[in-house]
């Protein structure tokens, strides 16, 4: 109620505060990992350098961070609604489904260019046919969204072992998964694609789907401040009473933001399926669904910012992996801890340190205009 | 600050590695998602590379995948640096290892729990229905209530398979014996939800049963305080649980996974590492019923020569385990 | 009607005892506005001192830096003598502040006893807490004469009495300085004159209030002094007796006040809008409108008088469409409405019937919104302002400065946030974007609550100069000064029920009041005019 109103400039609330949210984590985690005997610098340097330190590194960087930007943005939108969705994670496995079914019924018949847009359609419709039933439990029989989502994570699961363990999977093949699609159901990669033109980098999962992730940023962006349904979509999310009055339909702006919202949890197949794992398999979203909800939060649920939050998850997926891989003392689990530190600084205690940086602006900045009148 | 130096020109680092000789020899092991701490099939592989740095006095690098794009990521990391031979641990690797070693053909890997058909690949498997078919006929014939329980972990074909060798034992033993079974879970959550197995268990011991089998990773230990605490009989797996509870734990099905792995290293070490496919069964002490002083006064002499009866019978071919995953279905 | 004059000093400047409270040099922008500029302002101890001044002028700004919700930019507070920081309402609770708002900040399911204690219990054990509240509220009532049934739950208490419940809480907390912002802006007449009574009590005990209004004549009845803002500064200080209303108003507004004259000579027209014995539950299944039945036509103003909470609300939602009727039907513009056949806020709309809804924070406006984007609330799907898939943003900012500058809202920033105008403008948004489409037919509800004078008397002009042009409207107000204004007919509701209906000229305020209290059922009824 009272920081916001704070004149401090736009850039010290959006740039300097993130900032100093993530050195507060990295402080704490520099703290814990001394605890444990190694050196946190070292530990730091070595993230930053397995996240960027040579081409590999950023190709899987950017492969989780377009993970993230899907189920960022999936989260995102709801939010605008003031819809809490939960269920990024099952939406986006059973989005893979839909991708998955897809791809195994038209490899051997369509090309590529045909096979994509199928695609993108059976993710986005099976995503958002995972969303529309809880939004319409939520809009017509007032059943609370974050419940029913969190259920609905569950029973994607459950569905899913049981049609990979008894119905898709390829027999005699020990894990449960299909069979490899064939080539013109993968997306192309993006050392395939700078080798089109001549330059050599080295292989890793990052593919065109980032492509894809971007152009949803922009239209989601589009979508939610430049168009009437956003328009109805932020009045619902602000006052659903205003949106009555205003014409709007709440039960409606529901399930559609929804819908959308779990198409967009869906394309995590498109990365992950069609882009890395080429064939349906269990468990291929790994909490990215959840991960979304702290990116979203991070990204103050706009579109640039989320990107920016998907980056900074990015490394520390695959900054954390390598400093798992290099630190011998450090754990998995202290990895997620890390993670865990930066959610918490960067996610829920978002606007902790905000009054902070607020007053410490308003102390230099003073000082400065007396000291200019004091030589004056 | 030694990694990083090295880890920037990694990609020149193709060493191509082979020889035997003791300081170039740098074995690695890449475990699965379960973790080397899983109290089953990783800690098994744990505590074969551990026996193998103990007695060598050679360390190894290790890593701990969290998700599925790691797998490919940190075997390949693993050939990068020259490690050699690399282990994959668990069946769910196999894609990825199989997209490794053909990029390092000349590195050496050891598959544990799938087959992957490459040169330069070990795969090790285990014929875990013979084992399961053991134990089943101990449980059927001590079971005085004519009912015996099985709780599996995650739902997936390997599980069924231990599932199905365990009924097809227990109904050997005793034709009119009848068998429950629950699995755990559908996620890999399934694997560590001792509350969930204790549950499970009490379950079934209502429906009368009074003897059970885990094959559930972190959750058999809930299975196990369950029948201990209702005075039931209780089974293990992958590695010896008879000393959990003494008295309750009646046997184990033992998988030598710990052994593969050691092996793995060590033929690696002082040559006599060969490719292909090794399937472990019975025969080649891949699997096997455990007995040790804990258990040595629940199991009557009667079930022992009937279960090494059945054991030579298998070994000989006499008897025929029918395999879950060959048609994915457990009809006799 | 001045406080005894022993309390009065003669000179506040320069008073023995220090100002209860003292700002000086308060200043406070936020962006573009200058909310308040190098404001000095001195409160005497146990007195009433009433701030006065139009919407925008700076005087919730300056009470919410006085109660820790702002921060001032530069500028010194001193309580009692004392120079503090104020930086939250933690901290001006500490030094004695207490604050009623407009908009109670009381918890609906909780009782009095719990709201009281809520933020203040003493101790882990609640059980402990309630009896030592219940007896400070027992000592509360015996000193003020505060009177609220400890254990009644909130939402069902009549608003008067939610107020003293706020009261009694900045009491409990050891207030001994008060700040009521426009405090019977919710409250019947009754209700009004038994606030009036424990203010002057609470005085007589030495409690100094400073009183928000808008409204002069209880400026006039019950302060000792009198401070008037406008545009962020504070213009003048009165002694209240020394001063009279027309003064504070041209003080106020900068110029002199004209009334405006309401001419009912003309003749209506055809009924825009027939009700025919219209019934409505809500939720609850508790009947809220009750077989009404009557006409507007073209070119006349309804008012419906009322005390609040008698369905005038649920009227106006119901024959705007956001609520469905159960029995009855009503024609509007052509368009017949019935329980089988009902339509929508959007159908309404398109028949040229637009509602300006009583309740501006969570109906008539997205607070969170620009001014821009709630200047099209309802409209959103206009031709006009799409072009292709989106909405054409130039051209809506382009023509929500225009309706701001047609209808004086201040700032004309259509950028702002609708949330930081103040209530007068962002009434006065609401009603531009509703009068702008030039509908046949108006539905209005409170159009003045929380309003100044010099807003009112503009927003009444454009009503009147509406109805001139043809326009049928239908107007709610618990004002009753404000439907003697500009009714050219006049129904009374009660309980849902239309219990009177006179005709706007000479009509008698008295004969109104007793019918929307329902006092006298025989008045009621030689009055109603079927």
């Amino acid at each position: 109620m009272k920081a916001s109103h704070v004149s401090v400039p736009a850039w010290v609330t959006i740039g300097v505060v993130p900032v100093v949210n993530i050195a507060m984590a990295l402080f704490l985690s520099g703290l814990i990992i001394l605890l444990i005997g190694e050196n946190p610098i070292d530990a730091v340097q070595l993230i930053f350098i397995g996240a960027f330190g040579y081409d590999e590194a950023i190709g899987y960087t950017l492969y989780y961070t377009t993970n993230f930007i899907f189920t960022g943005l999936a989260v995102a939108i709801a939010f605008h609604a003031m819809l809490f969705n939960i269920g990024g994670e099952g939406q986006a496995y059973i989005g893979g489904l839909g991708i998955g079914l897809a791809i195994l019924a038209f490899d051997h018949t369509l090309p590529f260019w045909l096979m994509l847009p199928i695609m993108l359609s059976a993710g986005a419709l099976f995503g958002a046919a995972w969303a529309f039933i809880p939004a319409w439990a939520q809009a017509y029989r007032g059943s609370h969204i974050v419940i029913t989502t969190i259920m609905f994570n569950f029973i994607a699961s459950a569905l899913m072992v049981y049609l990979l363990v008894n119905v898709l999977v390829e027999p005699g093949n020990m894990s449960p998964e299909t069979r490899e699609f064939l080539p013109s159901g993968h997306l192309p990669f993006m050392h395939e694609v700078f080798a089109w033109f001549g330059i050599a980098i080295t292989k890793s999962p990052l593919n065109i789907s980032i492509f894809w992730a971007l152009i949803c940023c922009v239209l989601l962006w589009f979508y939610i401040w430049r168009t009437r349904w956003g328009y109805a979509l932020r009045t619902v999310g602000h006052s659903e009473r205003a949106a009555v009055y205003a014409g709007i339909r709440p039960q409606r702006v529901i399930v559609i933001t929804m819908c959308i919202s779990g198409a967009l949890a869906g394309f995590v197949g498109i990365n992950e399926l069609a882009g890395v794992q080429h064939r349906l398999l269990l468990n291929f979203t790994a909490g990215y669904g959840f991960t979304g909800i702290a990116v979203s939060l991070m990204g103050r649920n706009h579109p640039l910012g989320i990107v920016l939050a998907s980056l900074l998850f990015g490394i520390l997926y695959q900054g954390g992996a390598e400093l798992a891989f290099e630190m011998p003392k450090i754990s998995r689990e202290m990895v997620v801890t890390i993670q865990g530190l930066v959610i918490l600084f960067s996610g829920a205690l978002a606007y902790m340190s905000e009054p902070w940086v607020a007053r410490a602006y308003t102390f230099v900045a003073l000082g400065l205009t007396q000291q200019r009148a004091g030589e004056a | 600050m030694r990694e990083f130096s090295s880890l920037i020109g990694v990609a020149a680092l193709l060493v191509s590695v082979s020889s035997s000789n003791a300081a170039d020899f740098k074995p690695a092991v890449v475990f699965d998602m379960g973790g080397k701490f899983d109290q089953s099939f990783n800690e098994g592989i744990f505590n074969g590379v551990e026996k193998f740095k103990k007695e060598s006095g050679i360390s190894y690098r290790e890593f701990e995948v969290t998700n599925e794009t790691q797998r490919e990521q940190a075997l390949r990391k693993m050939a990068q640096r020259g490690s050699d031979p690399i282990i994959g641990v668990g069946f769910a690797q196999a894609p990825a290892l199989e997209i490794v070693a053909k990029e390092f053909p000349k590195q050496r890997f050891t598959l544990i729990d799938m087959v992957v058909d490459l040169p330069n690949v070990q795969s090790v498997v285990f014929k875990e229905h013979e084992g399961s078919f053991l134990v089943g006929m101990m449980a059927a014939m001590k079971s005085e209530t004519g009912k015996v329980g099985f709780v599996g972990g995650m739902d997936i074909p390997l599980i069924r398979r231990f599932a199905c060798g365990y009924e097809q034992g227990a109904k050997h033993a005793n034709a009119k014996v009848e068998v429950i079974q629950n699995m755990t879970g559908n996620t890999p959550a399934a694997w560590n939800d001792p509350g969930r197995g204790s549950e499970l268990a009490k379950g079934q011991f209502d429906r009368g049963v009074d003897v059970v089998f885990a094959a559930a990773g972190g959750t058999g230990s809930g299975v196990y305080q369950a029948a201990k605490d209702a005075g039931k009989f209780a089974i293990g797996v992958d590695s010896n649980q008879n000393h959990l509870h003494p008295g309750t734990m009646l046997t184990s099905m033992v998988k030598r996974v710990d052994v593969a792995a050691y092996n793995s290293f060590d033929t690696a070490h002082k040559g006599g590492w060969t490719p292909g496919i090794q399937v472990l069964g019975l025969a080649e002490g891949g699997v096997d019923y455990a007995m040790d002083e804990h258990n040595a006064n629940l199991v009557s002499s009667k079930m022992r020569s009937a279960v090494d009866k059945a054991k030579a019978d298998i070994i000989a071919g006499k008897l025929k385990v029918h395999d879950y995953m060959s048609d994915n279905s457990c009809s006799m | 009607m001045i406080a005894s004059a022993s309390q009065v000093s003669g000179s506040i400047a320069q008073g023995d005892p220090p100002p209860a409270i003292e700002l000086r040099g308060i200043d406070k922008r936020f962006g573009e506005v200058h909310a308040n500029r190098n404001v000095d302002l001195r409160v005497a101890a146990g007195t009433i001192h009433g701030i006065v001044g139009e919407n925008g002028a700076g005087k919730s700004t300056l009470m919410s830096i006085l109660y820790g919700f702002y921060e001032a930019d530069a500028g010194e507070i001193r309580i009692n003598g004392r120079p503090l920081q104020i930086r939250s309402a933690n901290d001006a609770l500490q030094a004695g502040i207490g604050m009623v708002h407009q908009h109670f900040m009381l918890v609906d399911t909780f009782s009095v006893l719990e709201n009281v204690m809520l933020g203040a219990e003493s101790g882990a054990v609640l059980s402990r807490s309630k009896t030592l509240a219940r007896r400070e509220l027992e000592r509360l009532e015996q000193d003020y004469g505060l009177r609220v049934d400890p254990d009644a739950v909130v939402e069902e208490l009549p608003v008067g009495e939610q107020q003293r419940a706020e009261i009694l809480k900045s009491l409990y907390r050891g207030a001994e300085i008060l700040i009521l912002d426009e405090p019977t802006g919710v409250l019947t007449p009754q209700e009004s004159d038994q606030l009036f009574e424990i203010l002057r009590s609470l005085k007589e005990r030495g409690v100094t209030i400073l009183l928000i209004t808008h409204k002069l004549r209880e400026i006039m009845d019950l302060t000792d002094f009198v401070s008037v803002m406008r545009q962020g500064e504070i213009v003048a200080h009165r002694r209240t007796s020394e001063t009279d209303q027309k003064e504070l108003a041209e003080l106020m507004v900068g110029r002199s006040i004209e009334q405006h004259d309401v001419n009912r000579s003309h003749t209506p027209g055809e009924a825009v809008l027939a009700v025919k014995n219209v019934s409505m539950r809500d939720a609850k299944g508790v009947t809220r409108v009750d077989d009404v039945s009557f006409e507007v036509r073209a070119g006349e103003i309804v008012g419906i008088a009322g005390v609040a909470g008698n369905g005038q609300t649920e009227l106006l939602e119901l024959l705007s469409g956001i609520r469905p009727l159960d029995s009855g039907s009503f024609h509007a513009n052509g368009r017949q409405v019935t329980p089988q056949n009902p339509c929508s806020p959007k159908d309404m709309r398109r028949l040229h019937v637009n509602h300006v809804p009583e309740d501006r924070h969570r109906l008539g406006l997205v607070m969170p919104f620009l001014a821009s984007e709630s200047s099209i609330l309802g409209y959103q799907d206009r031709g006009r302002i799409n072009k292709g898939l989106a909405l054409d943003y130039p051209l809506i900012i382009k023509d929500c400065a225009e309706m701001m500058r047609v209808f004086d809202v201040r700032p004309v920033d259509p950028m702002l946030r609708s949330s930081n105008f103040s209530g007068g403008n962002q009434q006065k948004i609401v009603l531009a974007r509703e009068m702008d489409k030039e509908p046949t037919l108006l539905l209005v509800g409170q159009p003045t609550r929380g309003v100044d004078v010099g807003a009112i008397e503009f927003i009444h002009g454009q009503l009147l100069s509406m109805r001139d042009r043809g326009c049928a409207i239908l107007l709610v107000s618990v004002e009753l000064d404000e439907i003697l204004a500009l009714s050219d007919r006049i129904l009374v509701m009660f309980e849902g029920r239309i219990v009177g209906d006179v005709a706007g000229a000479g009509a008698d305020k008295k004969q109104l009041g007793l019918l929307m209290a329902n006092a006298s059922p025989d008045a009621a009824e030689s009055e109603a005019v079927s």
